[in-house]
């Protein structure tokens, strides 16, 4: 590691520790803990979404996957950018009226009972620690490539940073740390991609052209096909991008951190705008990369392809340009993982704790005393497991995170919404269904059983694809349609609270 | 910051039942419905026409532009798509906003009156 490279990581470390110090001094209350007191604006809280989509597996992942796959890695770019669309149109605000810390509290908003918290909160703690666990091992094994240390000082490095970030500062530093980060993250990739463009000559045709004849795929390396070759597979993996992330606890939060609906909705708005430009970038850095690293070196470096953009940076920009970019990864995993703990512990310390075990008879003290305990041991709990998990091949744990946040969440969120008829117990049945089918069909799928060596356990897969979404996903509906339609009549009455606040804001 | 004023009262009861049931709020759903339905159907079709082509044809792999195949065209267009119905959205989300608003005053008065 040169001097350079540490004088970035240095001023990250320290800036981020700068701004959890600021917002330690203001995280007096479990609203500001959990939600930065509803007083992000709009803008604030867009480039902040904006960096929770912006994970390492964007920016380090998807990079990485244009350059080995070329098409085929974009399709990850379109199913998070379409996802917007699901969450603007569908849940943002609804979900922001209803809510106050957590989904769970959307959807008690309607049903008012201790089980369906309780699951609301097992499946929110399940994807958190799948999601976690992936980006905890990719972590680990980044840093150790980009520093130079061992996998175990990286993931414990990484682990007291997120802890420190979420136990002191709250929401507040969370939110910042991923704004910085956002921010950082654009300028590098704008900069990547200018000098890409520079080589081509500003010209995206010649650029196009070129990249027939530079890679082993050859003119098919334009085509899709290239890694997705079972159409069915394709689909699911398809269905999980577009309808998970609006089931994902880490980006269903941050709608709770605005004032009211119509700031939410201005958010989505400037997330939107970031996260696309950013994802036709990823096309330079891919093909960046391809061209001027070349793929046998990228496969040399890491067979994922996860360091295709440092080291496009160090061929375009030498030691600088990659000490910056690795400085901005690191950052890039610091932020999400602390916005994953977050919701983590709102889920433990909110629902479980304070709403089911002492139903709601807490004081503002032990509220926050709670979500300390809940952030030290979701954070010490995914350290442990990411320590164990280090030869596990963490694409197919993010896929199982926003399946689980595809199968189980969105079709309570939606049926909470929109369906008069919808009760107790189809909330409860589609919820279970569409977690419990998404475990089971990834615990029998070709990512954990195969051949020697391509997977966790030697065998044959009972499940031929790789991600259960097609099947897991309407299997979540249709628990919840089926259970609403063979138990007691619904709560009209209730409905008809929920539609007036879900439409009107009113509270 | 102040500390919000939300937490520390106790909610308001409001009628909800009696603002469901009038004609303004009926008519304002009504019309939220046949905004984001369509919409929601048609990028979601939109969406899954690219996988479905790649995956079960290979239409898209003519060049279109140049050597830019038309898979790389239809994919930027979903680009488009999506920042134009986010834009469309927002309008459209203004709209609806000063009819709720509307709503909501017309409700208060009557509990106003109620008292």
């Amino acid at each position: 590691m040169s001097v350079l490279g540490l004088f970035f990581f240095a001023a990250i470390v320290g800036l981020t520790l700068y701004v959890t110090y600021w917002a330690s001094k203001r995280t007096n209350s479990a609203s500001e803990f959990y939600t930065a007191g509803g007083g992000l604006t709009g803008w604030q809280n867009g480039i902040a979404i904006a960096g929770d989509y912006l994970s390492a597996a964007s920016f380090l992942g998807i990079a990485g996957a244009i350059a080995l796959n070329g098409f085929d890695g974009f399709f990850y770019s379109l199913g998070y950018l379409v996802a917007y669309l699901v969450v603007l149109y569908i849940v943002a605000e609804p979900l922001r009226n209803l809510g106050k810390y957590t989904l769970a509290d959307m959807i008690t908003a309607r049903f008012d009972q201790q089980k369906i918290r309780a699951t609301a909160a097992i499946s929110t703690l399940t994807i958190v620690l799948f999601y976690m666990i992936a980006q905890l091992v990719g972590a680990g094994a980044l840093i150790q490539l980009l520093l130079g240390i061992d996998y175990w000082i990286a993931v414990l490095l990484v682990g007291i940073m997120m802890t420190t970030y979420v136990l002191f500062g709250g929401m507040a530093a969370t939110s910042w740390v991923q704004i910085i980060k956002a921010v950082l993250l654009m300028v590098g990739t704008i900069i990547i991609s200018f000098l890409v463009l520079l080589k081509f000559d500003f010209n995206i045709l010649k650029m196009f052209s070129e990249m027939k004849t530079v890679t082993p795929a050859g003119a098919d390396y334009l085509n899709p096909g290239v890694k997705y070759t079972n159409g069915i597979d394709t689909m699911s993996m398809m269905i999980a991008l577009v309808f998970g992330t609006a089931g994902l606890p880490h980006i269903l939060m941050r709608f709770f951190t605005v004032k009211d609906a119509k700031t939410a909705r201005s958010s989505v708005v400037y997330a939107t705008w970031i996260v696309g430009i950013f994802y036709i970038l990823t096309i330079f850095l891919g093909f960046g990369a391809a061209a001027f690293v070349g793929s046998e070196d990228i496969i040399e470096a890491n067979a994922a392809g996860n360091m295709a953009a440092p080291l496009l940076a160090k061929a375009l920009g030498g030691d600088l340009l990659m000490s910056f970019v690795s400085a901005v990864a690191f950052a890039t995993i610091l932020a999400v993982v602390a916005g994953l703990v977050l919701s983590g512990a709102s889920a433990f310390a909110h629902d479980i704790y304070a709403q089911i075990i002492k139903k709601g008879q807490v004081t503002e003290k032990e509220q926050m005393k709670a979500a300390r305990y809940a952030s030290i041991g979701v954070s010490a709990l995914s350290i442990i497991l990411a320590l164990f998990a280090q030869t596990m091949n963490v694409a197919f744990l993010v896929s199982l995170a926003f399946c689980i946040a595809a199968s189980a969440n969105l079709p309570v969120i939606i049926y909470t919404i929109y369906w008069k008829r919808f009760n107790t117990t189809g909330a409860v049945s589609a919820m279970l269904t569409g977690l419990l089918s998404a475990l089971i069909l990834v615990a029998v799928s070709p990512n954990v059983w195969g051949p020697e060596g391509t997977a966790i356990f030697v065998g044959d897969p009972l499940f031929p694809l790789t991600n259960p979404a097609v099947v897991s996903v309407p299997a979540g509906f249709i628990a919840g349609y089926i259970g609403s339609l063979v138990s007691a009549k619904a709560d009209e009455r209730k409905y008809a609270e929920v539609a007036v606040k879900a439409n009107t804001g009113l509270k | 910051m102040e500390q919000k004023a939300l937490n520390t009262l106790p909610p308001q009861q409001h009628d909800y039942e009696a603002i469901a049931a009038s004609p303004e709020f009926k008519s304002l759903v009504k019309k939220k419905n046949k905004f984001l339905l369509p919409i929601t159907v048609f990028f979601l079709l939109f969406y899954f026409t690219l996988p479905f082509l790649t995956s079960f044809s290979t239409v898209l792999n003519k060049p279109a532009i140049g050597d830019i195949t038309w898979v790389w065209v239809f994919a930027f267009a979903q680009f488009i798509m999506t920042w134009s119905l986010c834009m469309i959205y927002v309008k459209k989300a203004n709209e609806f906003d000063v009819e709720s608003e509307s709503i909501l005053k017309l409700h208060n008065k009557n509990e106003g009156s109620d008292r």
